[in-house]
């Protein structure tokens, strides 16, 4: 079966995120009353896998060994099937 | 074995752009240094006909997904044999800004219990965040585990260039006191963040840069041949490169940085000659 993960990873609690400070301050100069913007990163991810429990497991293990690094990121994972 | 006998690997991928300063450095004091592309070692697999493996400065392949991870991975994919050898024989490997982010995504730093298969620690986001391209002065405080510091005395302050903006060397909160004890008790720590005076910033800017951990600007793993350095030593090689040289009247050749390839090049013609 065709899978596609789609891995989002963010900042722990407490690391910076300049960009989402940024962001921050530019919408609040557009006259929004912003307080925070979180910024993280989305991989959609296609590939092959016998079944939704596997296709989660290869996605669990991409984002440990390439994605996201423990000390600073999280990361969700969620699987959709492919037609 | 001569200096002129140590075979130095400087391996470079699309985005490396240190690595001819590094080879002028090691060519410099007598060293055979090469830079060779990442592909044309993966044809060869010669890495274990050299002495010494350098992973340069730079942005390798742009520092996509985070720096220096797709460098590390594509090491481990490619040539994670070569380089468990490399580690097991206790050669000596350097990462110089983009090469320690390298070593630490690899797992080959601080490698607490051995090459680790994820990365134990992180070099992130500065704090105060920024690119930082400036000089700063670090304190040597390995007593004498590290291959790279031999030459540089215990104490001694020495000035180098750092330039990034992702250089802060952070460990899992929940862990950060139990592995400073394990960096102090195995004499891993090599070089922290200090003001002129040789006083550690103590995580205070501008001394400390980029927020780093206990001031860490180089650590090296418990063994001593891995070491891994924001600040770049190839930019402090000859005096000419100093931020004062205007000024000193050409009365020295060499800046602080020429110490580092010259502990190196000491323990490797030591070793041999005993």
């Amino acid at each position: 079966m065709k899978y596609a993960a789609k891995i989002e990873v963010s900042l722990r609690p407490g690391h910076r995120n300049p960009e989402g400070e940024t962001t921050t301050r530019s919408l609040v100069e557009l006259g929004y009353k912003v307080t925070a913007v979180e910024v993280s990163k989305v991989y959609t991810v296609f590939f092959e896998a016998a079944t939704p429990m596997e296709a989660n497991a290869k996605a669990e293990e991409m984002s440990k060994r390439l994605l996201a690094n423990p000390t600073k990121d999280n990361y969700t994972i969620s699987i959709v099937e492919q037609k | 074995m001569n200096a002129d006998d140590i075979k130095v690997c400087i391996l470079r991928v699309g985005g490396t752009n240190c690595d001819a300063e590094t080879k002028r450095a090691f060519t410099e004091l007598g060293a055979q240094a090469e830079v060779i592309q990442i592909s044309d070692m993966i044809k060869l697999r010669n890495l274990l006909d050299y002495n010494i493996l350098v992973l340069p400065g730079g942005f390798s392949y742009g520092d996509y997904v985070r720096s220096g991870v797709i460098f590390a991975r594509h090491l481990s994919a490619q040539l994670g044999k070569e380089i468990q050898s490399f580690v097991d024989e206790g050669r000596p490997i350097l990462g110089i800004c983009n090469g320690f982010q390298i070593l630490v995504e690899y797992g080959l730093l601080p490698s607490l219990d051995g090459v680790s298969e994820y990365a134990q620690a992180a070099l992130t986001t500065n704090e105060p965040s920024g690119f930082k391209c400036k000089w700063v002065y670090l304190k040597q405080e390995n007593h004498g585990k590290c291959a790279f510091t031999t030459a540089i005395p215990t104490g001694k302050t020495i000035q180098l260039p750092i330039a990034h903006g992702e250089g802060r060397l952070l460990f899992p909160k929940e862990k950060e006191d139990a592995i400073l004890e394990r960096l102090i008790d195995e004499d891993m720590i090599v070089l922290r963040y200090c003001n002129n005076n040789g006083e550690v910033a103590e995580g205070k800017y501008p001394a400390n840069p980029n927020g780093s951990f206990y001031d860490i600007a180089g650590i090296c793993n418990k063994e001593g041949n891995i070491f891994g350095l924001m600040p770049h030593p190839e930019r402090a090689m000859y005096w000419w490169q100093l931020p004062n040289w205007t000024s000193t009247n050409q009365k020295f050749q060499y800046g602080d940085g020429k110490l580092i390839f010259q502990s190196i090049i000491n323990t490797l013609t030591k070793k041999s000659s005993r």
